[in-house]
């Protein structure tokens, strides 16, 4: 079990010479050249170019749509992804599934002394390439070095603004009996990723993360004129945990088919193994979407059309409140309440 | 997915559902003894369509749950030592002790970390000189091995850091003290596939003819518990005793002669408290003197604090199969995943989180209506 995995390798140059000191957090010239030389140009954009404190944004037409989440992953680089691409998609997907075209994010970072400044242009190339691809622009930021130990190498916050396209999903509150709710892919790639390299399992071939930008499958669902009810990307707590939330807020229960869930071979290989259930497992680019009753199937093969969501799949539907929120009928027809994920993930002996 | 779609296969669950209804000329009491055949049970509803022609009581083989007390507390007094880093499989994290479980231990600063084998705990001793890397050895003769293995491995390392606190449990003591217990209304086995992967089944010849109660070895998939509930009906009905090994995929009459080989070079049998069941003679294992070195329960002193079992957890009763999860009075009041009064609620094989994981919705119907 302590092998390291074969198929990937953190792609992370060991030089060890070349490491980032308290001196760049100190405001001074360090810092500065840090920020020119090491963050800004694989950024580079005119609104980032000014480099003041704040930065103006153009005017947009409508409401705008604000998020702001933090990124303290550990390891940084796992299959699939790393810190960087992760803390763009998370914002960039908030602000897509709350109904936004997003346009503009900031990058704040938090570095631990030490971290080798190779790592650190690694992630910023990374966050660079995740914002092309996912349409955005980073407009501002901000750099701080803490001593050794009181950060764990990097922490990021990304606090992300989008322009609200309306007509804007209800949400969850607006969820009725027979209304269909889809996967948009795979689930549980990104946790089960992240616990195979962290606790080094030795899996062969290690499963990927699902990081991506789910921008481009929400905007085909909207030109498809498909009726959506709810969005939501299924990060911590997986499936399950986003079932519960919007169990809660449309007071209906939610019935879930377990043979219909798209689950990789990898992933469910390894959740057999670890006695853990993928639908509770993390996911960074892959949403939970509920539909008009109906528009299950075309809301699916739209989504097909999108590389991000090729995977998409029909998982179950909205039926009158039960006597439990969500429920997963197993292969053999069989009804289960759905557990909501509690606490940490802890695998099983044997 | 090879190895597990084949022993899914609804067509022939349903055709084993009917040679059993068949066969069962009246109502029979099996037990199957281990927590991953529990929750298989649950998980596929078995009990639920068998009701009427086999009653199942779930066994004591839960490792998690059957460890002491005063071993849990034992680990969490080391994890809280500025010198210790306790090493501990995943689902053992939460089972409470008397005062904390080790996940509450390590939220207070103590050194807990998960690891997947007993050799991840050598690893981190070789990379940590400057700490005492104690293993939290619990589990059944399934997990006994890696323990051994670990313990030589860290001699051939000389690694002088690295410790186990054993826990580690026998199942047919187990069994032979249920079969003893005037109460038992046992009347067949299911055996432990995994535990017998290992050990082999040739011991359990004697156990079947003393008592007089077959013994099928039975794998965890619907299709193998299936089987060996057929197997254990079809002896009964034909008024024999006898061992079967349903789970031949896996498991050989003799064992696996070299795991065997590795637990009797490090380990002796030794009679061990089993939470639940009290003091169980030759119940579990101990360091054979000469890797006494290895013993964290003799390189560091312990506090003798009281132990405190929660007065309303009837764990103690659900191990020996003396009632059934949904028969305790805390059970989905006090008593939940979320917030366990015993182990049983913890563990991913205890027999109360099964039931209330798997409660079929028939139940929580019948729950409702006898709710004032």
């Amino acid at each position: 079990m302590s092998q390291q995995p074969r198929s990937w390798a953190c792609p992370v140059v060991k030089d060890e010479s070349d490491r980032i000191t308290l001196a760049h957090g100190e405001g001074r010239r360090a810092t500065r050249l840090l920020i020119r030389d090491g963050i800004v140009p694989p950024l580079d954009n005119p609104l980032l170019r000014a480099l003041g404190d704040a930065t103006s944004l153009p005017r947009v037409d409508g409401p705008i749509v604000m998020t702001t989440d933090s990124f303290v992953i550990s390891p940084l680089f796992f299959p699939g992804g790393d810190i960087g691409s992760l803390a763009v998609n998370g914002t960039v997907n908030d602000l897509a599934v709350a109904g936004a075209r997003p346009r503009w994010i900031s990058l704040a970072m938090i570095i631990e002394e030490g971290l080798p400044s190779e790592t650190l242009s690694h992630v910023v190339r990374s966050v660079a390439e995740a914002a092309r691809t996912a349409g955005v622009e980073v407009v501002t930021g901000d750099t701080k070095v803490v001593p050794r130990g009181a950060a764990d190498k990097l922490f990021i916050n990304t606090t992300g603004i989008g322009e609200l396209v309306t007509p804007a999903p209800p949400g969850p509150s607006a969820i009725q009996a027979d209304d269909e709710l889809i996967v948009s892919g795979p689930i549980g790639q990104h946790g089960v990723a992240v616990m195979a390299v962290r606790d080094e399992l030795g899996l062969d071939p290690v499963p990927e993360s699902d990081c991506a930008a789910l921008v481009e499958a929400v905007a085909a669902l909207r030109a498809g004129d498909v009726p959506i009810r709810a969005m939501r990307d299924a990060t911590r707590g997986g499936v399950a945990a986003v079932l519960h939330e919007w169990a809660e807020d449309c007071q209906l229960t939610l019935s879930v088919d377990e043979p219909s869930l798209p689950i990789s071979p990898e992933v469910r290989g390894t959740c057999e193994l670890l006695g853990i259930d993928p639908i509770h497992m993390a996911n960074e680019g892959t949403m939970l979407v509920a539909v008009e009753r109906g528009w299950g199937a075309a809301a699916v093969e739209v989504l097909r059309s999108e590389p991000v969501a090729s995977g998409a799949t029909l998982i179950g539907r909205a039926v009158d409140r039960q006597l439990v929120p969500v429920l997963i009928r197993r292969e053999n027809g069989r009804e289960f309440p759905l557990d909501e994920p509690t606490g940490a993930i802890l695998p099983r002996i044997c | 997915m090879k190895y597990l779609d084949e022993y899914r296969d609804a067509r022939l669950c349903e055709k084993l559902l009917t040679q059993i209804r068949q066969r069962a000329t009246r109502r029979w009491t099996l037990m199957e003894v281990c927590g991953g055949q529990t929750h298989g049970l649950l998980r596929w509803g078995i009990g639920d369509e068998l009701e009427g022609e086999v009653d199942l009581i779930h066994g004591p083989g839960c490792p998690v749950c059957v460890t002491p007390l005063e071993s849990i507390d034992y680990a969490v007094e080391l994890a809280r030592r500025d010198d210790v880093l306790l090493t501990s499989f995943g689902d053992m994290m939460r089972v409470p002790g008397s005062r904390a479980s080790l996940l509450a231990a390590r939220s207070e600063g103590g050194n807990v970390r998960i690891v997947y084998s007993p050799l991840d705990a050598v690893n981190i001793a070789a990379k940590h000189p400057e700490k005492q890397v104690v293993f939290f050895a619990v589990g059944f003769e399934t997990t006994a091995p890696a323990a051994a293995l670990a313990v030589r491995q860290a001699e051939r390392l000389g690694l002088l850091n690295f410790s186990l606190l054993v826990s580690h449990v026998r199942v047919q003591p187990a069994m032979e003290l249920l079969a003893n217990d005037e109460y038992c209304r046992v009347q067949g086995f299911l055996a432990a596939g995994h535990v017998c992967t290992v050990i082999g089944y040739d011991e359990f010849h004697e156990f079947a003819r003393t008592y007089r109660l077959p013994v099928v070895v039975t794998g965890f998939e619907p299709v193998d518990l299936l089987s060996g509930i057929l197997g254990c009906v079809d002896q009964l009905e034909r008024g024999e005793a006898t061992v079967d090994n349903q789970y031949s995929r896996s498991v050989r009459a003799a064992g696996n002669r070299e795991a065997i080989r590795l637990i009797d070079e490090v380990f002796e049998v030794c009679d061990r408290p089993w939470r639940g069941f009290g003091t169980v003679a030759r119940g579990g294992i101990s360091l054979r003197q000469q890797w006494r070195d290895y013993d964290a329960a003799i390189r560091f002193p312990r506090a003798s604090l009281p132990v405190v079992e929660p007065a309303e957890c009837r764990s103690g009763d659900v191990l020996a199969g003396r009632i059934k999860p949904t028969e305790c009075e805390a059970f989905g009041v006090g008593c939940t995943p979320e917030t366990p009064l015993g182990a049983p609620m913890v563990s991913t094989e205890g027999a109360c989180a099964a039931y209330y994981r798997y409660r079929a919705t028939r139940n929580l119907q019948e729950e409702a209506r006898a709710a004032p």
